[in-house]
């Protein structure tokens, strides 16, 4: 095919290194966008499928939980803690609003406004996920079992390894006795 | 393959097949004409136990996967069904749960006289690093395989092990909702879990495959040290080292048997016959033994990143040693010094299992208090695994490089014979 080419071009049109080049680059982008491709929905797998990501939200009436009490619901396969604080407990977590922590906070931005009996919170420690117990530690919130990180009665971390206050997720107060997590 | 190929084939079919495929060629240099140093002590011998472990956890485990059901739902009522209704399920069960403990108690044995008779310097360093490849593959499938039976322990640990990950900065939170497929550990993450529990066994097959293949390029290490010079130094593999392999192994399967039969839930936990339950985290959750050690040193941290940091950092150092150590005699059998800084840190290993298993705020000496540093009491276990963890990285990464430069070492003897058949000129 180079017979008739050859007179005009410098190089028979094979040997141009410009043209060896093009070819050499398309063709090593092709197939490295091709391998990328390929590899894409074997990683993207991985993720939650649409099933898990449509977890409805939850709604749960106040009334059952008793002053003091704390329930725990499933949400998104995940503890979640509501506890409806007394008077006592409340006073003890504003009283160290400005006592230092790792992850400072003030009582107040961890609940509803005008709702501070009603804390609502991920149940899952942000160390490694234990779900911590209720009434435990030195503070009177919750103790975690599996690395002793200590939250006190607003869910604030106050001493051990987890490096970040219970998650307070997105809910809204329906009504004054229900709310609605998610 | 170390020299020349003695094989000569004796059958008619054995010629014809050694033009074509030289495979019982490749048999007989590996494993009958294959020089040994003639010096091996019985700490050699748990290379093949560890073959023969490996053999028995596929063969066990293919035969389980036939009566396991990967679901949240069902997991862990199928495991009770293979205990009580599959035909010797209860046998096969505990043959692969204690396998695995005896799996560790070998390799452990394995590095361990690697460490003490220096089998990772020059020219083994591949080697090394391709047995440390076979550890870490070894380590996530038995973390993969403790979570199949969904028990709390299976749950719970599969919840902090993966959470592990979400210590990293920016991209962690991403890689566990990726590793979970989910929002927490669930069926997604448990089956998963399964598929890779069984595909990384054979993983570790292929690693073994070129770990063994790097033994025989650069030839065995043996006690003292010092490489084969004649042939005087060294004997056939067989029967020499197939035999004592195969003694060493048979007291293995009578350990091995002693727990299946004996004791088959002494090395696991009992809440792990409770099934999964995401509301509730046991009040004491601990890893299975052979991981204890880590677990301490990334309790010992306060801090989060760095826990998990310390803890992969603790495994970083066992790849790194062959740059770690300066020294040129690889036995410490002539490194006096070496020696007693290596049985501290078996004695810190050991301690730090310990301190895993326990609660990081129990008192070491029971109803004695002292000084409160860092939120914990000096009589804690916490504190005892912080002493340990700094000895652990101290070894590693003080010991080992200055000890080579500074020590005195012993003189060592010429050949491996000549202690052995007199005539060397040290004694």
């Amino acid at each position: 095919m180079a017979s008739t080419a050859a007179d005009a071009a410098p190089h028979p049109a094979g040997d141009d290194p410009s043209r060896r080049d093009f070819i050499h680059i398309a063709a090593i982008t092709a197939a490295a966008g091709g391998g990328i491709a390929a590899v894409w929905p074997f990683v993207a797998q991985m993720n939650p499928s649409a099933d898990t990501l449509a977890l409805a939200s939850v709604e749960y009436d106040l009334t059952k939980v008793e002053a003091g009490q704390q329930v725990t619901i499933n949400w998104r396969g995940k503890p979640l803690f509501i506890r409806n604080r007394t008077a006592g407990q409340i006073a003890a977590a504003v009283k160290d609003d400005s006592a230092s922590m790792k992850d400072p906070q003030t009582d107040e931005a961890r609940h509803k406004p005008g709702k501070a009996e009603w804390l609502v919170l991920i149940g899952s420690c942000t160390h490694l996920g234990c779900v911590p117990t209720v009434g435990g530690g030195e503070y009177g919130g919750w103790f975690c079992p599996c690395h002793g990180s200590v939250y006190d009665t607003s869910g604030r971390i106050r001493k051990g390894p987890a490096p970040l206050n219970l998650a307070v997720p997105d809910y809204a107060f329906l009504s004054d006795t229900k709310v609605k997590i998610g | 393959m170390s020299g020349h190929s003695t094989y000569e084939p004796k059958t008619g079919f054995e010629r014809w097949l050694d033009v074509r495929l030289p495979i019982v060629r490749l048999g007989y240099d590996s494993f009958v004409d294959y020089p040994t140093p003639r010096n091996l002590n019985y700490w050699w011998t748990f290379g093949g136990i560890l073959s023969l472990c490996l053999g028995v956890q596929i063969i066990s485990g293919i035969v389980l996967a036939m009566h396991y059901t990967p679901s949240a739902g069902a997991a862990f009522a199928s495991v009770e069904h293979i205990m009580r209704d599959v035909n010797y399920g209860w046998l096969l069960r505990y043959m692969h749960a204690n396998g695995a403990s005896m799996f560790f108690i070998a390799v452990y044995i394995h590095m361990l006289r690697g460490v003490y008779y220096g089998s990772y310097k020059a020219p083994r360093e591949v080697l090394w690093i391709l047995g440390c490849v076979i550890y870490l593959l070894m380590m996530a499938t038995a973390f993969m395989g403790y979570v199949l039976p969904w028990g709390q322990m299976s749950f719970w640990g599969a919840t902090v092990i993966t959470n592990l990950f979400s210590a990293l900065p920016v991209v962690g939170q991403a890689i566990t909702t990726w590793l979970w497929g989910g929002f927490a550990v669930d069926s997604a993450t448990l089956n998963r879990f399964f598929s890779l529990h069984y595909l990384l066994p054979f993983m570790i097959a292929g690693v073994v495959v070129l770990h063994v293949w790097a033994l025989h390029v650069v030839g065995q290490n043996n006690p003292t040290g010092i490489d084969p010079k004649s042939k005087a130094d060294t004997l056939p593999f067989t029967p020499y080292a197939t035999v004592k392999d195969g003694f060493a192994m048979s007291l293995f399967l009578i350990l091995f048997a002693v727990f299946i039969f004996f004791m088959p839930n002494a090395m696991g936990h009992p809440d792990n016959y409770i099934p999964a339950n995401p509301m509730v985290t046991p009040p004491h959750i601990v890893p299975e033994w052979y991981f204890l050690p880590f677990y301490a040193i990334l309790r010992a941290i306060p801090d989060k990143l760095m826990g998990v940091l310390a803890m992969f950092g603790a495994i970083a150092c066992i790849f790194a040693l062959p740059w770690l150590d300066t020294s040129k005699v690889k036995s410490m059998r002539y490194r006096p010094q070496a020696k007693l800084y290596f049985f501290i840190f078996l004695v810190a290993c050991v301690v730090l299992g310990f301190c895993g298993a326990r609660l990081p705020d129990d008192q070491v000496i029971p109803g004695l208090k002292t000084l409160s540093v860092m939120d914990s009491d000096l009589n804690s276990f916490v504190w005892l695994s912080r002493i340990s963890t700094a000895y652990y990285f101290g070894y590693f990464l003080l010991v080992m490089p200055l000890l080579g430069l500074f020590e005195k070492p012993l003189p060592t003897p010429e050949t491996i014979s000549s202690p052995v058949l007199g005539g060397d000129k040290k004694d």
